[in-house]
C-alpha cells in the first residue's frame, strides 16, 4: 500500500504490498477502540473506506482514503456498484428503443444522453438536416432546462454535504419548477425517453410555453437565493475556496471537461467548439474562472444556470414565432406512423390511426407492425457525437452493422472520466475537504457505471 | 467535421458496394485482397443470394470493403426447423472501406502533417497507418497496434495537430472479422483547432494486446480499464489494468458478442415473453 504513490489508478486496494501491515476494520466498531489499537501498534497510517453507501458521495461511490491524522495521503476511487449493463442492453433493442435505455444513465441529465444518442443515429442515417427545426428547438429547450435542474441538484447536494440544509431545500424547490415542465411536456419527471431518432416523441402540449414563461422567474429567483446563501457566506467560502484545486494542465491531461475545466480559465464548451442542434444561433456566454477551486465551480454553475435560462427564453420565443409544425422527420420508414395520445385506458394510442389501420389499410397495419417490432435499418458504419452535458463533454460512439439494433453503443460519460481527478484533487488535503472536492466534480454514479 | 463530404451508403453491404461506387473515396478494385470472409461470402452468395446482389460484389470491379461478418438466415433461426424461408439468405456485413484522396476539409492537412511527423520519428506511414477512412464527415485512422503510442504522441504534441484532449477508449467486438476480432477505438479532440478524429486499432482475440496510451493521455486510464473489463483487450504498460465496472473476480468479458445478455422469461397477461437476447432478431 505504502509503496504505490503513483498518480494513476491502481489495482484493487488489497494487494501483496499490504500483507503484514496491520489493518483496522472500521465498520460499525467503536472508533476509540480502533484508535487505541492503532496507537498501541504504533501505526499512524489509517486506511478509511468511505462508501459505497455514504450519504456524501453522490450515490454509490467508494473512496479509499489513506489518512495520516487529518491529512489524506492517498485517495483511490472504486466504482462499478451501479453497473447495470445499459450499453449491452441497447444492443438487444431497436434504435428507437435506445433512448429508453440511455436516458437512465446519468439520471440527473437524461435529456443529454437521449439527444446525443439520437443525433448519433441521425448522423448514421444521414438525416441530420431533415430533422424539423421545431424538434431541434424543443431539444435545445429541454436540454437547457435540464442543465439548470442538474446544476441545481449539484449545488444543493453539495451544500447539503457541508451541512447547509437550506441550500439543498432551496435548490430542490427550484428544480421542482423545472421537473413540472418536464412532466407537462414528456409525461415524466425523469427517464423521459422523449427525444427519439428523427425528432421528439410528441409536440409540446398546449400551454407549455406559458408554463415555461411562468416558471422561469421562479427558477431564477431560487437560483438568486442560492447565490445569496453561498457566494458571500463566510462558512461556505471557508470550506470551498482553494479546496479541490485542479490546474489546467491537470484537466487536459486527465480529459476533464465541463465546469471543472472552465474553472481553470479555458472556455471549452462543445456548444461553442463544435455546435450541434443549432447552438451557434443562440446568444449565450460561457462563463470561466481562473481560480480552479471548488468555490469557483459553484460560481460557474450558478452562472451557467442563468445562461441556460437565457437560451430557454430564446427557444420559447422561437417556438412561439414558429407556430405548429412537425416534430419528427417526414420519412415514414423512420417516424412512427401515429401521433400518439394518451387513451382512456392510459396507454399511448391514436384512435384515428387504429381505426385506419384496422379498418381500411392492410398495408398501413403491416407497416406499423414492422416499424414497431422490427424497427428501421441503419446503414453500417460508426459515428461519434459529442454534446455538452452539465458535467462536461458527453460522447456517444455508435456502431451499426446495418441492422435494426445498435451493434455497439458506447457512452463516454463525463462523470466517469472526471472521477479520475479525485486523487489529484484530494491528496495532501484534509479528510473533510474530500467531500467538498467530490461535490465540486459532481459525479452522478448512474452515468459513471452505466 | 461538418465540411467533409458525406458519403451515402446502404443498409446491406451489397447495396453499399453499389452506392459507394460513384461517390469517390473508395479503394481500388483488388480481387486478390486477403479477406477470407468476403471470399467465403462470394462463394456462398453465388449459390444462395439473388443474382443481382452477386453481380454487385463480383470479382474484378468490386470496390474494396471492410467486411466484418458474413451471416446467414434471418430472424435468428439456425436449426433445421427453419420455416421462415430465409434460411438460405447470406449477407455480408461491411464497414465503410478505405477512402482515397482528397479526403476533404482539414482531413488532408492532418494526414499530411501526421505523416511528416511520423517520418521524422523514423516511422513509415504505411507501417503505422493501415488505412484512412472518411465516412459521414468523420476521419478514422486505422493504426497498427505497435505504433499507436507514437501516433498518439505525434497527434498530441505537434503544434499543427494538437489533439490534446483524449476523450477515451471504446471497444467493439467483431467475432466474424477473422484475425481482427477486437477493435479499440480512441476519440481525440483538438481544442486548439476545433477538430476531432478517431483512431481504431484491431487485434486478434488470440493475442489481444495493445500498448497503453496512458503515457500520452493519462485520462485514458479508466477508459482502458473499462475496455479491458468489457472486451478483454490487454493494454500493455497500463499502470494498473484492473477491472473497473465488473467485480474483480468476474469471469469473462461481458461486452463481447459471444457473452450472453442473460435474463428470464416474463409473464405478462398470460403470455410468456422471452428474455431480450432470445427474442426474434432481424439482423
Amino acid at each position: 500500500m505504502a509503496t504505490s504513490q503513483t498518480p494513476h489508478a491502481s489495482p484493487h486496494i488489497v494487494d501483496e504490498a499490504t500483507e503484514g501491515v496491520p489493518t483496522f476494520e472500521a465498520s460499525g466498531g467503536d472508533w476509540s477502540d480502533i484508535a487505541e489499537e492503532a496507537a498501541r501498534l504504533g501505526e499512524e497510517r489509517i486506511v478509511v473506506n468511505m462508501g459505497p453507501q455514504h450519504p456524501s458521495t453522490h450515490g454509490v461511490l467508494r473512496l479509499m482514503l489513506e489518512i495520516d491524522g487529518e491529512t489524506v495521503t492517498e485517495a483511490r476511487t472504486g466504482i462499478g456498484y451501479l453497473h447495470t449493463g445499459i450499453e449491452k442492453n441497447m444492443e438487444y433493442r431497436t434504435w428507437s428503443q435506445g433512448p429508453t435505455f440511455c436516458t437512465r444513465m446519468d439520471y440527473l441529465a437524461p435529456l443529454f444522453q437521449e439527444t446525443a444518442f439520437c443525433l448519433g443515429v441521425e448522423k448514421l442515417l444521414g438525416i441530420t438536416d431533415d430533422v424539423p427545426e421545431r424538434a431541434t428547438v424543443i431539444r435545445v429547450l429541454m436540454m437547457e432546462l435540464n442543465r439548470a435542474s442538474s446544476h441545481l441538484v449539484a449545488l444543493g447536494t453539495g451544500g447539503n454535504e457541508l451541512g447547509a440544509t437550506t441550500i439543498m431545500t432551496q435548490a430542490f424547490t427550484g428544480r421542482e419548477e423545472i421537473l413540472r415542465i418536464f412532466e407537462l411536456i414528456t409525461g415524466l419527471r425523469m427517464n423521459h425517453a422523449y427525444v427519439r431518432p428523427g425528432g421528439v416523441a410528441q409536440d409540446i402540449p398546449p400551454g407549455a410555453l406559458e408554463a415555461i414563461r411562468d416558471a422561469l422567474p421562479k427558477v431564477r429567483d431560487y437560483t438568486g437565493q442560492l447565490g445569496d446563501l453561498m457566494l458571500a457566506n463566510p462558512i461556505y467560502k471557508g470550506r470551498t475556496v482553494g479546496v479541490g484545486h485542479l490546474s489546467l494542465a491537470g484537466c487536459m491531461a486527465l480529459g476533464i471537461t465541463g465546469p471543472v475545466l472552465r474553472s481553470t480559465g479555458l472556455p471549452y464548451d462543445v456548444r461553442k467548439a463544435q455546435p450541434y442542434c443549432g447552438y451557434e444561433t443562440y446568444d449565450f456566454d460561457v462563463p470561466t474562472s481562473t481560480d480552479a477551486d471548488s468555490f469557483s465551480r459553484t460560481v460557474l454553475r450558478l452562472e451557467e444556470i442563468y445562461q441556460s435560462l437565457r437560451i430557454v427564453e430564446q427557444c420559447v420565443d422561437r417556438l412561439q414565432q414558429m407556430g405548429p409544425g412537425p416534430v419528427m422527420v417526414a420519412d415514414k420508414k423512420i417516424a412512427w406512423p401515429a401521433q400518439l395520445a394518451i387513451g382512456s385506458d392510459g396507454m399511448g394510442n391514436s384512435l384515428d390511426h387504429i381505426k385506419q389501420i384496422m379498418g381500411t389499410s392492410m398495408e398501413a397495419l403491416i407497416h406499423h407492425f414492422k416499424l414497431v417490432t422490427e424497427g428501421f435499418r441503419v446503414p453500417a458504419g460508426q459515428v461519434w457525437q459529442n454534446v455538452e452535458a452539465p458535467r462536461g463533454e458527453l460522447g456517444v460512439h455508435l456502431v451499426s452493422d446495418g441492422g435494426t439494433r445498435p451493434y455497439r453503443a458506447h457512452f463516454r460519460d463525463p462523470s466517469f472520466n472526471n472521477l479520475q481527478a479525485v486523487s489529484l484533487m484530494c491528496e495532501g488535503g484534509q479528510v473533510a475537504d474530500v467531500v467538498v472536492a467530490v461535490a465540486a466534480l459532481d459525479p452522478v454514479l448512474g452515468g459513471v457505471d452505466r | 467535421m461538418s465540411d467533409a463530404p458525406k458519403k451515402p451508403s446502404d443498409e446491406e453491404k451489397d447495396a453499399a458496394a453499389a452506392a459507394k461506387g460513384g461517390s469517390g473515396p473508395v479503394g481500388t478494385p483488388d480481387p486478390g485482397t486477403p479477406q477470407t470472409t468476403s471470399e467465403a461470402a462470394l462463394e456462398a452468395g453465388a449459390q444462395n443470394a439473388p443474382a443481382n446482389a452477386v453481380g454487385q460484389v463480383g470479382p474484378g470491379g468490386r470496390p474494396e470493403l471492410d467486411v466484418v461478418d458474413v451471416r446467414s438466415g434471418m430472424f435468428g433461426v439456425a436449426d433445421a426447423g427453419d420455416t421462415s424461408g430465409y434460411g438460405g439468405l447470406v449477407r455480408t456485413i461491411a464497414m465503410p472501406g478505405p477512402s482515397e484522396r482528397p479526403y476533404g476539409g482539414w482531413f488532408d492537412e492532418v494526414v499530411d502533417v501526421l505523416a511528416e511527423v511520423l517520418g521524422e520519428g523514423g516511422t513509415a506511414w504505411d507501417d503505422a497507418i493501415e488505412k484512412v477512412v472518411v465516412d459521414r464527415g468523420e476521419l478514422t485512422l486505422h493504426v497498427a497496434r505497435e505504433h499507436v503510442v507514437p501516433v498518439c504522441q505525434a497527434l498530441r504534441d505537434d503544434q499543427d495537430l494538437r489533439f490534446e484532449l483524449g476523450l477515451g477508449v471504446s471497444g467493439v467486438h467483431y467475432p466474424g472479422d477473422a484475425g481482427r476480432e477486437l477493435h479499440a477505438v480512441y476519440h481525440l479532440t483538438s481544442v486548439t483547432h476545433g477538430r476531432s478524429l478517431r483512431l481504431e486499432v484491431s487485434v486478434p482475440e488470440t493475442d489481444p494486446h495493445i500498448p497503453s496510451s496512458t503515457s500520452v493521455y493519462p485520462g485514458h486510464d479508466w477508459h482502458e480499464r473499462e475496455t479491458w473489463d468489457f472486451f478483454g483487450i490487454v493494454f500493455d504498460g497500463h499502470p494498473g489494468l484492473a477491472r473497473i465496472e465488473m467485480p474483480d473476480d468476474w469471469p469473462g468479458h461481458p461486452q463481447r458478442k459471444d457473452y450472453p445478455l442473460g435474463g428470464v422469461p416474463v409473464e405478462y397477461k398470460g403470455a410468456s415473453i422471452p428474455p431480450p437476447d432470445e427474442r426474434r432478431a432481424y439482423n
